[in-house]
């Protein structure tokens, strides 16, 4: 089919409205002045100052602990239970697997609503437990329908294969089955991981006086007024998933390689 | 004095209450070619499931050289497959596909190494064991695949429809390899298809299976040339299955005589006249209103549609067979 | 046929994990979530006991009606916009080539997997009074003073639909890269014009993203109460800014349980019209 021009043109100019404010964030992280609507020159000092902010190092530190440990949980769950719930179907696995998605599907203020009136009703206390317990119910999801899509589309005979040729069915998950799964479970931990690491609704709602996650500490400050370092962190984490995006790229390619 | 490798006894299996295998019994011979042939669904990849320990039976029992594996676990039988689809593991390269299952019974790597090389050599593969198979070609895949398999020296090696996939000419050159194979290792090998032709290059003997039923057992010979049923006469022969009162006779096409051949006795109206596969076909319409089907290599006949002609076959071609 | 693993033995433990905290952690929640919706408030910290109904009579005032008219209102005028802008997106995108489809998958998921967050203080550089926007405006002598859209509506459906864009693109996309382009081709030969073709063969065959585009950015952006926090200052109140409010400031779990409980009934009615409509259960372009 003939391809115009204008449909081109189309998405250029929406692509690069979308990044306007990115760039100009990236741009006034290297102003020297105070208040974005001046250029002073160039300058590292917005860059300087977050370095030298513990508050924000560690909610930084925070974040990723919390991104990390919901993330291992949500493999672990969402794995294993993809995994049981290919070999035998029943409708009692599809009520469970449908209510495994309801935080995925529903405003995030509910889940934080809710996490908030039954961690208080449980009397526990709130800080990095209770933001892992709610962030793992969003990143399985992720995981779980990312690893069965991968198995409803693998050859079920691999695994018959491997039995065949004498592999214990222990052995057949290690050898045969977990291969063909990883690269859907690293897409799902990439989701995941993007998904918690970028969470504030659900961490307000659950997070402790002591613990402070890098959204909810941006948050704050930006109610609070506009702060140039925000400008040199934002631009740092545009940084991150730039790198992040192309190393999953990478990872996607050799996964492909493999599945063909 | 036989000497009988693989027993199936009575085999039964049902699916979601459908019954796939109604009684299944079958005795094998070591080193034997048998190739069990029948029309999908007719319970002959069941048949191999089980024998490979993929199914377990409802009821019967499967014997490997005399001991009871019925219920013994895949990775624990001394069988080995050629899956259909080849189901070469992806992320793995020719050389450890087919080292896996050496690689499962802890053998030292340098042995792995020597076994392998011979197995690709015996399958013409020697250069392509760092390669994956996604870089392979269809007719290639099929070669690890079968190296895969014996390269464990398996008692029994199970093929489920292993040419299904090639095209034509690719699949008349592997039915030879496969036989020579055969004769070389000495294996017992177990083959499934639906195509009777190949079954017919290829076996020392075919089972004949429908709905879940072994119909007829028996070289490829006594298949074509004595059907036992009639089902087997059209499945294999694309035989004529004519009445005469109680009884059913199958005559195939070929045997059909016409165009004043002796002895020309039954008064019949031409139908219709096709060609296919260098063969022209005529049908015919007897006089009691069954219909025959004569056939002769070429493209024409002197014989036209809706001419009244006299047609007949010899009485040893017209074999008695049981309806199915 | 079965799976390799006959037998599944071991296939409770490894469905032991999801189904313990599935349960515990979601079905319970918020089955708890609509009790506590029934209960009332205890005079000084956490929650009484008691049955009552005054939590759902008190969202029928007109103070909080009008916050979810509000709520529905802006949704829907986000949903439409992204509907317009993205629609054409996803579907051109899809049409590209398959390098360009990689580099501009590249260049939406680059934004959308930032900080939500960090992307909306991008606007306030743009919004703010005597911002980049005003500089421009004022450069180009298309106004004379500053605009102070920064805490304005349209600043709040800006960031509404720029945060919420990259779900309709995907889903819009998703589906119309499962279709087959000669079938228009088709239609365009049996003499139907571009735009006839689009309507009668494309748009139905791209549906199913359209629509799931639609339930994923309306659900969404009725509980965002962050971007009209920061966009909007505190002129625009949403259910979820209510939620957050009574859940923070009033304390009063059991009436931000009913706002909750309303809030996701709305939302479990759009997705059944979804699969009503499309026949599917499954979100296109979710994942």
């Amino acid at each position: 089919m003939k391809m115009k021009k204008w449909p081109f043109v189309y998405v250029g100019i929406i692509t690069v409205i979308t990044y306007i404010p990115i760039l100009l964030t990236v741009i006034y992280s290297f102003n020297a002045s105070k208040l974005s609507s001046v250029w002073e020159g160039f300058s590292l000092k917005w860059y300087a100052e977050l370095f030298r902010d513990r508050d924000m190092r560690e909610a930084l530190v925070n974040s990723l602990i919390l991104a990390v440990l919901s993330c291992i949980l949500a493999v672990f769950i969402g794995t294993a239970g993809a995994l049981g719930m290919h070999r035998k179907k029943n409708p009692v696995n599809d009520l469970i697997a449908g209510v495994s998605m309801i935080p995925i599907m529903i405003p995030e203020i509910i889940l934080g609503m809710v996490f908030l009136s039954v961690f208080s009703f449980m009397g526990l206390p709130f800080g990095m437990i209770t933001l892992v317990i709610a962030h793992t119910t969003f990143c399985v999801p992720y995981i779980f329908s990312m690893v069965k899509a991968r198995l409803v589309g693998m050859d079920k005979s691999l695994e018959e294969a491997a039995l065949d040729l004498g592999a214990s069915p222990v052995r057949v998950f290690w050898d045969v089955t977990l291969p063909q799964i990883i690269p859907a479970i690293l897409s799902g931990v990439m989701l995941a991981f993007a998904m918690s690491f970028d969470d504030v609704v659900i961490s307000i709602f659950v997070t402790g006086p002591t613990v402070n996650t890098l959204p909810v500490k941006i948050y704050t400050k930006m109610k609070t007024g506009v702060t140039p370092e925000i400008n040199a962190l934002a631009t740092l984490m545009l940084l991150t998933t730039v790198v992040l995006l192309v190393g999953a790229a990478v990872v996607g390619r050799s996964g492909k390689k493999q599945k063909a | 004095m036989k000497d009988i490798i693989l027993q199936l006894n009575a085999i039964q299996k049902s699916f979601e209450g459908t019954e796939v295998l109604k009684g299944v019994s079958l005795e094998i011979n070591r080193a034997e070619f048998i190739t069990l042939l029948g029309a999908s669904g007719c319970g002959k990849t069941t048949t191999l499931r089980i024998i490979a320990g993929l199914e377990n039976p409802d009821k019967g029992s499967v014997l490997l050289e005399g001991k009871d594996i019925t219920n013994l676990e895949p990775n624990k039988r001394n069988v080995n497959t050629v899956f259909q689809n080849y189901a070469l593991f992806p992320h793995m390269n020719v050389a450890d596909n087919v080292g896996y299952g050496l690689k499962i019974k802890k053998m030292p790597k340098a042995e792995i190494a020597g076994r392998v090389a011979e197995a690709l050599k015996l399958v013409q593969l020697e250069e392509y064991g760092k390669r994956m198979p996604d870089q392979l070609s269809g007719g290639q895949r099929q070669r690890i695949a079968i190296a895969r398999a014996v390269v464990n020296e398996p008692k029994v090696l199970l093929l489920d429809e292993p040419l299904g996939a090639l095209d034509l000419k690719l699949r008349r050159q592997m039915q030879l390899e496969l036989k020579r194979l055969q004769k070389q290792l000495g294996i017992t090998f177990i083959y499934i298809t639906h195509d009777q032709e190949e079954a017919i290059n290829m076996s020392d003997r075919i089972a004949v299976m429908n709905k879940g039923v072994l119909e007829q057992v028996g070289t490829p010979n006594e298949i074509y040339y004595q059907p036992r049923t009639s089902y087997v006469a059209d499945f294999v022969g694309n035989a004529n299955i004519l009445h005469v009162g109680e009884d059913a006779f199958a005559i195939r096409s070929e045997n059909v005589l016409m165009n004043g051949e002796e002895p020309c006795t039954k008064e019949a109206q031409v139908v219709e006249k096709s060609f296919a596969g260098g063969q022209l076909r005529i049908l015919f319409r007897l006089e009691d209103g069954q219909l025959i089907t004569a056939s002769r290599y070429g493209i024409d006949a002197d014989i036209s549609v809706g001419a009244q002609v006299k047609i007949g076959w010899l009485p040893e071609h017209a074999v008695k067979v049981v309806e199915a | 046929m079965r799976s390799a693993v006959k037998k599944g033995k071991s296939n409770w433990l490894l469905l032991l994990p999801m189904y313990i905290f599935t349960i515990l952690f979601v079905a319970l929640p918020i089955l708890y979530m609509f009790l506590l919706s029934f209960l009332s408030r205890a005079e000084v910290w956490g929650v009484d006991f008691t049955f009552t109904l005054e939590n759902y009579k008190r969202i029928l005032e007109p103070l909080y009606l009008g916050t979810f008219a509000e709520s529905l209102k802006l949704a829907f005028l986000s949903t439409g916009l992204i509907v317009l802008i993205g629609y054409p997106y996803g579907y051109f995108m899809a049409k590209m080539n398959a390098v360009w489809k990689k580099r501009m998958m590249l260049l939406i998921m680059i934004p959308f997997l930032t900080s939500a967050l960090i992307r909306l203080y991008g606007w306030i550089i743009v919004f703010r009074s005597n911002g980049v926007l005003d500089k421009i405006l004022m450069g180009l002598h298309i106004t004379d003073k500053p605009l102070k859209l920064l805490y304005s509506y349209p600043a709040v459906v800006v960031g509404m639909v720029y945060s919420l864009l990259p779900f309709m693109i995907l889903a819009v996309y998703s589906s119309a890269e499962k279709l087959d382009f000669s079938l228009v081709e088709a239609s365009r030969d049996l003499g139907a014009s571009s735009l006839k073709a689009f309507w009668t063969i494309s748009l139905p065959l791209t549906l199913p993203g359209l629509l799931s585009g639609i339930v994923l950015t309306f659900i969404p952006s009725m509980g965002l109460f962050f971007i009209a926090d920061i966009l909007g200052g505190n002129k625009i109140v949403l259910v979820g800014s209510v939620i957050h409010e009574q859940l923070t400031k009033g304390r009063n779990q059991p009436f931000a349980a009913a706002l909750s409980a309303v809030l996701m009934i709305l939302t479990s009615l759009m997705i059944r019209l979804y699969k009503k409509l499309t026949g599917s259960a499954e979100l296109e372009g979710l994942m």
